[in-house]
Parts: C-alpha cells; structure tokens; sequence
C-alpha cells in the first residue's frame, strides 16, 4: 500500500502510514512492483516452499546452470560467427592455415578462436558445458530412475526430461557441425549416408535437408537455425515446464523417520535454496570455466577445413552421439540388392536400433506401471537395492549404452590398450546381446543380496568388528543394535504381491478367457514380486523375538 | 674411303662419349672406398639380417627380399630401430632403441643399395624446412596421410592390431624416407605420386603442428584424439568436479537446532 497517495488504502490506514512516516525504500519497490505484477501472493504461496536436501538432487540443478552457461556463452559466439559456406581465402593469425580455402562459417570460427577478444574461452566454455550438460542430464536421469522417482504423479516429467535429453543430444550435433571443419564434416557426412540408407525417401529427405551431396551447400544456414533458435526454444519451454511441475508435484524425498508420502521435509526455499541455489550457479560457471581455461576442447584449427575427399583416423562424434557410432561401427556391412535398387543394412539397421536404444528407458516407467498395476502416487524414493527388477533393468541399459560407446571409440581402444580393432569390435558384436543380460542377472542377485544384509542388520544389528572372549572360551562378535532411526529407513519400503490372473472361472462357473496380455502380465509381476526377486522384510514379531534376549546369533 | 670415314666418325663418337661419361678419376678412388663400405655392410647384415632376409638379401619366409628396397629403406628401418626385429614380433614391429652406429648403417646401408637399384637416403636440403608451405603441406597431409595418422600424426588404429604410428618426435628425415620407401603397412609416395616439394611441405606442416615448439593455444591437448578422450575428460573431471561440489553443498545445510 502506498503511504503517498491515498487512493487505494483506507483514510484510517493512511493516517497510521503517515504518523509513522514514509515506508523503507525496498517496501516501496516491492509495493510498486506488487501492484502492477501480484508477485505478492505467488512468493507468498511459493517462497517457503520446502525442498528435502541430498546431493544428488542437485544433478538437475547441475544441468540447468551448465544450460544457462551454454545460452550466454552461445549469444556471444552469434555476434562473431557467419552461418555462410560461402567460399574465402584464410589470411587470419593461424599460420599453418594460410591462403588456404574454406567456408566463411569455418574462418569465422578461427576468428572467433584466434582473433576475437575472450572468443576460445567462451569457445570452449560452450562446448564444455555443452558435454556436461549432456553428462550431468544422463546422470540425473539415472538417479530418477533408480530411485523410482518417475512413478506416478511424475511420467510426464519424466517425459519432459527424455525429451530434454534428446533435443540436447540434436542441439549439440547441429552445434558442432556449425564449424564445417573436417571432424564435423565427416559427422555430417555420415548422417547424410544414414539418411540415404533410408529406402524410397532417404534421397528426397537427404536433398531436403543439406540442400546438395557431399553433404551439400546450406546446411550450414539451415542448422545454424535449427541449434541457435529452434532447438533451444523447444528446450526452454521444455525446462520451465518440468520445473514447474517439480513445484506442482513437491520434491520426491528419500525414506527417514518423520517423512511420509504426504509430507516434505527440508529446507524452505527462501533463504536456504536460493542462496544454495545462487551460490551453486556461480560454482558451476566457475568449474566450467576453469576446465575451459585448463583443457582445449574441439580444435577445430588443428583438423582443417572439410573437404569431402578427406577424411582422418580418429573421428568420432561428441560423447552423446558416440552409442550411434558405437552401432555403424560394430554392423556388419550387409547389402541387399534388387531390381537395381540397394538397400544397405548396414547403415539402414543401425539408424533403426538408435530411436530403439533411447525409447526402451523412456517407456520404461510406463511399462512398470502396467505391471505391477500401482497406480497409487509415489513421493517417497525408492532405494535401488528395493527394487531389483528396475535397477537390474537400468544397468542393463547403462551396460548396453556403454558397450555400445566402447565400439564407437574402437580404435582408441586399440591403440590405447594395443588390442586388435577386430577383436574390439567382435567384442562388442557379442556384448551387444550378451553384456546386457549378464548385466540384469548379476545387479539383482547384488541387490537381494543387499537386502538380505539389511535384513540382517535389522534383526541382529550392525557387526562392530569388536571380538569378545565369553568365560568358556568362545569367541563372539559384538553387534550393535541400530538405532530407532536406522530401523525405520532400513524397513520403510513397501513390499508388493504379485499381480494374479484372478479365477479363470466366473461365479456360474463359466470359464472365462483369459488374455495373453494379462497371461503376461502375471508372470512379468511374479517376475518382479515373486518369491525369487525380493526377500521379504523382517517383521515386528520376528525383530521382538530376537531382541527379546536369546543371545546372540 | 667413305667406309673409313665413317668408322673414323663413329670411333670418335664413341670415344668421345667416353671421355664425357667415364668416371673421373677421384671417382674411381671412391670406388674402392665404395665397395670397402659394401664389404663392411655385407659383414653387419650377415650378422644382424641375414637369418630372416637371407644371406644374399633374397629374402626368406622370415623377411621379404631386399633388392631394390634402396638406401632410405634400410636407414628408416635401422635408425628407429624397428630393423632388426625380434625374432617374434606381434601385428606390427615397433619402433624401438636404435643399437646401430650412423656409420655402421650407412654401410649396411650401402650393401643393401648394392644389391639393386633403391630410392637413396634424402639430403637435408630435401627434407629441410627451406622453401616449405605450411598451409599446403596441411592440405596434402589431410589429403594423404590423415586417414592413417590421425589430424596432426598422433597415429590411429588399423586391422588386427596393426596401427600407425604417432608421427611426433619422428626426425623430418625419417619422415621423409618412410614417405618414400612406404615401411610396413604404409603406402609408399614417390616422386611421381608426392614431389619432392610436397614431402617438404608435409614435413613443415608436421613439424609446425605437432613439433617441440606447437603451442596449443585453447590449454591442455588431451592427446590431440578428438572426442573421445575429450568425452571421458568432461566426465571425470567436469560432471566429476561438479559432483564432489554438489556433495560439499548439500553437506552444509542450515541445521535444524535442537532443543
């Protein structure tokens, strides 16, 4: 309320306003702002907003700055860098380059490396964040996953953040194609072939899109639109979407005496996060930084200008691409021909495994939903070890995802480790089908091992490595007993029953059919649920009759 | 008469030729220096080569013959002392300690030369930094060699456990006889498919790139391998950092007091 005019409070509240003289400059400010915004009661309904506190919460926030990082450092490069494929003669500061032919997008870059004031740092910064982002969104997927975090109320943002994800994994590839330097043209180069291998439409489609061959004259242009414009946009959308839904939906939080499903426990948002928060942002710009002042990253001066009759050993797209190369690396060169037509396999399957590769984790939740029929809300986590389908599931996918990274790098792999490049990629070849399956079966006897420790560290407490000689002579290890707050997180977690087919006859005693997909279901849950995939959790009568002072066990 | 004159002619002719082709005579001292080098070679290859390559240079199941390999072959193979290999060798015979004197190589050197005609060992002025074109020596090294050699010659992998080599701190001599004789799994380039001038360019372009004084202006090289180990880098230590500092603030969170 304003203290200066009197037209919107009450002629009593002025009076009180005026006799203690004129409000503090910030009450105004917030006063003046409040009056045309109505920020009031947003902050008032949002600022004590609770979030729980853990480390690996913060891997989102990771992404976000290092985003943010790549949105300014990205404007800067704009002012300094041509989209043209135009043709020039280099005559810039890096000598071993000079006189040489090139695009006019590829000499602004050296420009921007050589010439312009602060423009390698904020090269590199860019593409630094740009790796980390991709790094930290893949690992903050992973704790969402293993910890059940996707369940019910939070698919869609799930969704969104898969989403986020794979534009990222596109913002970076069209990013550095911009250069059109010999490293990223060959990367081009490649996806112009996988989208030829396409049958009937990959001509029109490649045309479509490079505009020519070899890979064509205007993708440069066209690219440049899609990185700078296109793709962050949807992004951006796409990021306040998901944090406006962490709001809606309140932060997940692990199990702990006093949290429950309805419940938050934590800090408030002000002043403990946004300082965290603000304080978190300037630490990783100054991480970023330093890596990018520390370590050259795509130097694009040393790889030349692209030119399509060149190619050199050793080139393999960014990290988040690299499962891609891993796929066209280890396929075998299959080609089937007819009718005067090709239809190369070998380029044609793998384009087909990669949407596969990212879609088999994005459904993922919704399959589990399915079967085990929970359609409850989840807002506390689950620990991995709690549920050994899903975390099997999830190495799986990591242990595929990473073979498939070991083939895209096979030959460093060779030279590195002196190994036959034949021998790494047959390697892969078989771990492709194998390494997954090995890894399921190993990480869900790990994990029902794990719960058989926590079982027993329920019933009979936890070893203290102290030995104790009783009068008779034996030797015993002395357990401790854990404490009220450890017993409960140990056994918070639910246990499920696997789903059942139900009476196959009705009340009339007509048999009813049963549908396969519910056949399947059964046994996808029993699978789950079962006897083999959890070990039942130590109950209260079980805890009291151990407890209840027969010695130790 | 008009025979004899014609005989006449033709005696001089010849002898003429003679005198403006025949060997001068310091030549003929050299001669003798010559074939006192071949005899000293002949000696070292029978000890050192000759159980795989034959003891003519003809070549066994063990070696490949070594008439015709020339002079350069013999200097790249024994100076980085990949010759002589170890008697089992894996894919490929590494570059190893060189156990053989300058002199001695030029001597087997010029047994191996003996035995038929080579590309020679290069001079200075073939291989030196005179008159080369960087920029264009980049080009043709992107053109020819890069598919092996990696970018700036850090070397790159090839079938079954073979690879080329690193290309860094290998002498611009070497690097030019090994462009000449093509060793091993390499191609060879002469004259007629890379000039002269081009080797030199090359050998500038290396040297310029990936030499003793190569300035890397962005910071740490990372091996120069491109984004692989760039992608492992941003791992370990990007998200790697960023981790350990998320750790280090969820660590130090306003506490609840406790009463």
């Amino acid at each position: 309320m304003s203290t200066t005019t009197s037209t919107t409070g009450t002629p009593a509240a002025d009076a009180a306003g005026r006799s203690r003289g004129k409000a503090p400059a910030g009450e105004r400010v917030a006063d003046w702002a409040d009056g045309r915004l109505g920020i009031y009661s947003l902050a008032k309904a949002n600022m004590r907003k609770i979030f729980p506190d853990h480390w690996s919460f913060m891997l989102g926030e990771v992404c976000l700055y290092s985003f943010l990082i790549i949105i300014l450092t990205g404007v800067y490069l704009t002012l300094f860098f041509h989209p043209s494929m135009n043709e020039v003669e280099y005559h810039g500061s890096y000598v071993p380059l000079q006189g040489q032919l090139m695009s006019e997008a590829y000499k602004s870059t050296l420009d921007i490396s050589f010439d312009v004031r602060g423009g390698l740092l904020i090269r590199q910064i860019h593409h630094w964040a740009a790796l980390v982002f991709l790094a930290g969104m893949f690992v903050h997927m992973m704790r969402v996953f293993f910890t059940g975090a996707f369940r019910k109320p939070r698919e869609i943002n799930w969704l969104f953040g898969f989403l986020l994800f794979v534009l990222g994994m596109f913002t970076g590839f069209t990013g550095y194609s911009l250069p059109d330097d010999l490293l990223s043209g060959t990367g081009i180069r490649f996806m112009e072939g996988a989208i030829l291998s396409v049958p009937i439409v990959g001509t029109y489609l490649s045309f479509f899109l490079f505009g020519g061959e070899f890979p064509g004259d205007d993708f440069v242009a066209r690219f440049f639109s899609i990185h700078v414009l296109l793709l962050p946009g949807i992004m951006l959308g796409l990021v306040v979407a998901h944090l406006i839904l962490v709001f809606y939906h309140k932060h997940t939080q692990f199990a702990g005496p006093g949290k429950t499903n309805k419940n938050v426990v934590g800090m408030p948002l002000l002043p403990v996060y946004m300082a965290k928060a603000g304080g978190f942002f300037f630490l990783v710009f100054g991480v970023l930084a330093a890596i990018s002042a520390i370590a050259t990253i795509n130097p694009i001066w040393a790889l030349g200008p692209y030119r399509p009759d060149m190619v050199s050993t050793g080139a393999q797209p960014d990290w988040y691409m690299g499962f891609s190369e891993g796929l066209i690396r280890v396929m075998p060169g299959w080609e089937i021909n007819f009718w005067g037509h090709t239809l190369v396999l070998g380029v044609f399957i793998p384009l087909l495994i990669f949407p596969l590769v990212l879609v088999a984790i994005a459904v993922y939740p919704f399959i589990e939903s399915w079967v085990t029929g929970d359609k409850r809300e989840h807002h506390i986590l689950d620990r991995p070890r709690n549920a050994p389908t899903r975390t099997a599931f999830g190495v799986a996918w990591i242990t595929l995802y990473f073979v498939l990274l070991v083939g895209g790098g096979n030959d460093i792999w060779a030279t590195h480790f002196h190994l036959s490049i034949n021998a790494i990629t047959w390697f892969v070849r078989v771990a492709f089908f194998v390494a997954p399956v090995v890894a399921f079966i190993v990480t869900k006897r790990i994990c029902l091992g794990l719960q058989r420790r926590d079982k027993d560290k329920v019933l009979h407490g936890r070893e203290s490595g102290i030995i104790k000689r009783l009068p008779h002579g034996e030797f015993i290890e002395v357990h401790e007993p854990l404490s009220q707050e450890q017993l409960h997180t140990l056994t918070a977690h639910e246990q499920y029953k696997p789903v059942e087919i139900g009476p196959t006859v009705d009340e009339n005693g007509v048999e009813r059919k049963v549908k396969a997909t519910e056949k399947l279901r059964a046994k996808l849950s029993k699978g789950y649920y079962g006897e083999d995939a959890q070990i039942p959790k130590p109950t209260v009568e079980e805890y009291k009759e151990i407890t209840s002072g027969h010695g130790h066990h | 008469m008009a025979a004899l004159v014609v005989l006449l002619l033709a005696l001089a002719c010849t002898g003429g030729l003679y005198a403006v082709f025949a060997p001068a005579g310091k030549a003929q001292a050299d001669e003798t220096a010559q074939s006192l080098t071949i005899e000293e070679g002949k000696k070292l290859y029978s000890v050192g080569c000759a159980s795989c390559h034959g003891t003519g240079g003809q070549g066994t199941s063990d070696g490949p013959s070594l008439v015709g390999v020339g002079a350069a072959a013999v200097d790249f193979q024994v100076s980085t002392g990949r010759m002589p290999a170890a008697t089992s060798q894996g894919a490929q015979v590494p570059r190893k300690k060189n156990i053989y004197s300058q002199a001695e190589i030029d001597q087997l050197a010029a047994y191996i030369a003996s035995l038929g005609a080579g590309p020679a060992v290069p001079t200075e002025q073939q291989y030196g930094p005179q008159g080369a074109d960087i920029a264009k020596g980049g080009e043709l090294f992107r053109n020819n060699c890069a598919q092996c050699h990696n970018f700036t010659g850090k070397g790159g992998a090839l079938t079954h456990g073979k690879y080329a080599p690193t290309l860094e701190d290998v002498t611009p001599k070497h690097i030019y006889e090994a462009m000449l004789t093509g060793p091993q799994n390499m191609p060879s380039f002469p004259d007629s498919t890379l000039s002269e001038q081009n080797k030199k360019d090359i050998i500038a372009y290396l040297h310029a790139v990936n030499g003793e004084e190569t300035e890397s202006p962005g910071g740490l090289e990372l091996g120069g391998l491109g984004p692989v180990s760039e992608g492992l880098f941003a791992w370990v230590f990007g998200l790697g950092a960023l981790i350990a500092v998320a750790v280090w603030v969820a660590a130090r969170t306003a506490k609840a007091k406790k009463s």
